[in-house]
């Protein structure tokens, strides 16, 4: 059950991890986290979470043989259903797009384009629709569709106007390319066998249903104002280290997008390339990375409910290690929209620690933080990230954490 | 006591009033729990009308095994008695009276 602390925002009693081994949900009882029995034991399960607005949990199965599956539940995490599987419609094609490797060549693919017909490799996301629309789901996959639920999740249905954006190549369904295709592949899409992009992160502003930001890897940030029926891209300011233009429109690798729900003018990004923050809805990005302090790459970021200049990020050593900084596991905050970065240690192992935290895997609700990582280590805070308690040191490695 | 043994042509001929059978990895029984402690018999046909039959007795078997476009999955392995289907793509290929459709993973990893 959610209560209400001092500053009025959820303090959630429930916390959910996706893992490579099942869903496992948390209770806070008297006070301590306990775990429940895990469930769909042996499926890798990307993303679960709770929708706040009737308390359906959700769990996206990345099950390696049988294609991926949502599972939803409606009594708690008693029981579990099959929910109908996304499926893009007849006519769904992608350019496709290829890993680069030494000898490849760039002029290639544009010169020639070659089309595949789409099909869900991975439910990356799953995000609940403004409280004006219950019923209405959004789910974020790699090939980068965005899948849209008006009745509970029962039917799916792919946003085409996202899906045909003139930044991929235009309207496949009609004929050729009629553009240049800019969303490059996310290395998170060559387990699958391909590379190709995908959306992991939904932003639904609360004072408007029509106003929606999805993030890309590999391509950047897009909003809709207009429920979907057109989508611009929002990545001014934004940089790239990898590219000969840093500051070109596409191209960007947001690794987690998110946005202050009481300030949702306030976005929080962290890239590859950095942190990066928004105060005017994307219209504008400043990189607010601090080297020195070890805030640069990472995943995760979370931002504080009612406070947009307030956000958490976990750190690691960018990128070619991808791994805690000097075997220390931190976190950042900031509060002043990312002029000065605090560390919070206390409770974190800081020697021999080599976690990485993945995009999915760090959340906010009140005072609560919790985070996991692959190495199976759980972290719950109850005083804005002060400091911490260890939860477990033998999950399966944890794709999400997301407070119920 | 001795095995009854059939001469060869006998065991033909009854192979061939035989409706073909489905067997399956038993991970696919975790999910359709309706399918498992009992023979599986569709009517000879084409791989995808087999596999619209096993639908029929579980609703949702299809998506399991077939992506949206009805190909089959990238690591599922289907064959009939011993041979490995060629049609992966519309499922064409024929199983007959007597024949055995066996569905299981392509196995990766150690």
């Amino acid at each position: 059950m959610a209560v209400t602390n001092t500053r009025g925002k959820p303090m959630s009693d429930m916390i959910l991890l996706g893992t490579r081994k099942g869903t496992v949900i948390f209770d806070r009882i008297h006070s301590n986290w306990r775990p429940r029995p895990i469930v769909h034991a042996g499926i890798p399960v990307c993303y679960a979470a709770r929708d706040p607005r009737d308390g359906t949990l959700w769990a996206s199965l990345d099950h390696g043989h049988w294609g991926p599956k949502l599972a939803r539940s409606r009594d708690g995490g008693a029981s579990w259903d099959d929910v109908t599987s996304l499926k893009y419609p007849e006519g769904a094609r992608y350019i496709v797009k290829y890993l680069p490797t030494p000898d490849f060549d760039p002029a290639s693919p544009s010169a020639r384009p070659e089309y595949a017909n789409a099909s869900v490799y991975k439910i990356w996301n799953i995000a609940f629709g403004h409280a004006s629309q219950p019923g209405r789901l959004y789910a974020g996959t790699i090939p980068g569709g965005l899948f849209v639920s008006n009745d509970g999740g029962d039917s799916w249905e792919l946003n085409r106007p996202l899906w045909n954006h003139e930044s991929r190549g235009g309207d496949l369904f009609a004929g050729d390319a009629t553009s240049e295709n800019r969303w490059n592949g996310t290395p998170a899409s060559i387990d699958y066998g391909v590379f190709e992009p995908g959306i992991h992160s939904i932003i639904v502003d609360p004072r408007d249903a029509n106003h929606v930001h999805v993030a890309v890897s590999t391509a950047g940030v897009i909003e809709t104002t207009d429920g979907g029926r057109t989508w611009t891209g929002r990545n001014r300011g934004m940089t790239m280290d990898y590219l000969p233009t840093p500051e070109a429109d596409w191209g960007h690798d947001p690794h987690f997008v998110t946005a202050c729900p009481g300030q949702p003018d306030h976005l929080w990004q962290q890239n590859h390339c950095g942190v990066f923050y928004s105060d005017d809805a994307a219209r504008n990005w400043k990189k607010v990375s601090m080297p020195d302090a070890g805030v640069h790459f990472g995943f995760p970021i979370a931002a504080d409910a009612n406070d947009g200049r307030t956000a958490w990020v976990v750190p690691a050593r960018a990128d070619s290690e991808r791994m805690a900084i000097a075997g220390g596991l931190f976190v950042a905050r900031t509060i002043d929209g990312g002029q000065s970065w605090q560390t919070c240690r206390h409770g974190l192992p800081q020697e021999n620690a080599y976690d990485i935290v993945l995009r999915h895997a760090l959340d906010v609700a009140g005072d609560r933080l919790c985070f996991g990582s692959t190495t199976g280590n759980l972290y719950v805070s109850e005083d804005r990230g002060e400091s911490w308690q260890c939860l477990g040191n033998n999950f399966p490695p944890i794709y999400s954490v997301r407070f119920g | 006591m001795p095995r009854q043994q059939f001469p060869a042509d006998l065991f033909g001929a009854i192979r061939l009033n035989v409706m073909p059978t489905v067997q399956m990895t038993q991970h696919l029984y975790r999910f359709f729990p309706q399918l498992e402690n009992r023979t599986i018999t569709v009517s000879a046909g084409s791989v995808s009308e087999v596999l619209r039959a096993v639908n029929e007795i579980a609703p949702g078997f299809a998506d399991y095994v077939l992506d949206e476009h009805g190909a089959l999955r990238r690591h599922v392995m289907l064959s009939i008695d011993d041979t490995v289907v060629i049609d992966r793509k519309t499922l064409s290929d024929r199983v007959p009276d007597g024949g055995t459709v066996y569905i299981f993973p392509a196995l990766s990893g150690g």
